[in-house]
């Protein structure tokens, strides 16, 4: 069966953000005031799994291998028929 | 004696270390195609600075995980010397190699620039040649390179002295204005548990003749060149 998980990467609570920074400062500069700002990262991956749970557990893998680095980020899975 | 240097697509500082090793150092270097592997046994391999992989997804994220980095690490693993400088050294934190992780500057624009460094500890490879706290000139040329780590490593690191270098002004005082990249406790020299392995943001091979302002960081080789000659006399 063909899944499409949606991997999003953050970064931890408390973990400096200085992309975030310069964005909202540069959001300040065009006159919209924000209260906060946070980046996130989006994959898209469409692949085959036997169902839903092992697609779910090669996504963890692709995350815990590559995508995300564990001394900085978390990631959120979800997968989609 | 051979040192190697990996050369991955985006590597641009490879010929710099060879020059060093060969020219300034007069020892054999060999400069390594990632997709060759390490084909014969090497005393000690540098990962050398650019931009591998464009730096995409993290800055040495995708070729920390090349087949060449399973040779690297089971060359690591024989007890000999691995230096990761700057994209190297991402590389190496990466591939988990050292602890820790190179990540985006505090202020997130490209550094390049000569900075002081402050030697932390003499008892390892690369540093034997210095003297502690001594204070070094040596280039960063940077975007990602601030150092972050969980506070129980950053004790461990501490206690078992695995800081090889950190930012410091030319007093050698730990100040705000002298940690150019917001690294974590001003750190920016790593040593593995077992100390052969260095990883590093700055460029000692950009400081290793006097025409080019400073040869501070040739010690850093000549350190790895004494030890392996060290070992090489020990063992035969």
């Amino acid at each position: 069966m063909i899944f499409l998980a949606k991997i999003t990467i953050s970064l931890k609570e408390g973990m400096l953000d200085p992309e975030a920074m310069a964005i909202r400062h540069a959001l300040g500069n065009l006159g919209f005031a924000t209260d906060e700002l946070r980046t996130k990262k989006l994959f898209m991956v469409r692949f085959d799994a036997a169902d839903a749970h092992d697609a779910e557990e090669k996504a963890r893998g692709m995350c815990e291998r590559l995508l995300a680095n564990p001394v900085i980020h978390h990631y959120e899975i979800e997968v989609h028929r | 004696m051979r040192f190697a240097v990996i050369q991955f697509g985006g590597s641009n500082c490879d010929r710099d270390a060879r020059y060093v090793i060969s020219d300034i150092c007069g020892v054999d270097c060999d400069l390594v195609w990632y997709k060759d592997g390490l084909s014969r046994p090497y005393d000690a391999v540098i990962l050398p600075g650019g931009f591998s992989y464009g730096d995409y997804l993290r800055a040495g994220a995708i070729a920390a995980r090349t087949p060449v980095m399973k040779d690297v690490i089971a060359h690591a693993q024989k007890g000999r010397l691995v230096l990761g400088i700057c994209n190297g050294a991402q590389i190496l934190a990466e591939s988990g190699l050292v602890p820790g992780v190179f990540t985006i500057n505090a202020y997130p624009k490209f550094i390049c620039r000569s900075v002081y460094l402050r030697v932390e500890t003499t008892n390892s490879p690369f540093t034997s040649l210095y003297r502690n706290g001594d204070i070094i000139r040596i280039p960063i040329a940077h975007k990602e390179g601030r150092f972050v780590a969980p506070e129980d490593l950053l004790c461990e690191l501490n206690d078992a002295a695995r800081i090889a270098f950190r930012f410091c002004d030319a007093a050698g005082n730990l100040t705000p204005d002298s940690n150019p990249n917001g690294a974590m406790e001003h750190i920016t020299g790593v040593l593995n548990e077992t100390r052969n392995v260095l990883a590093m943001m700055p460029h000692p091979e950009r400081a290793s003749e006097e025409i080019l302002s400073s040869e501070d960081g040739k010690k850093v080789f000549l350190s790895m060149i004494t030890h392996i000659e060290h070992a090489k006399g020990v063992t035969s």
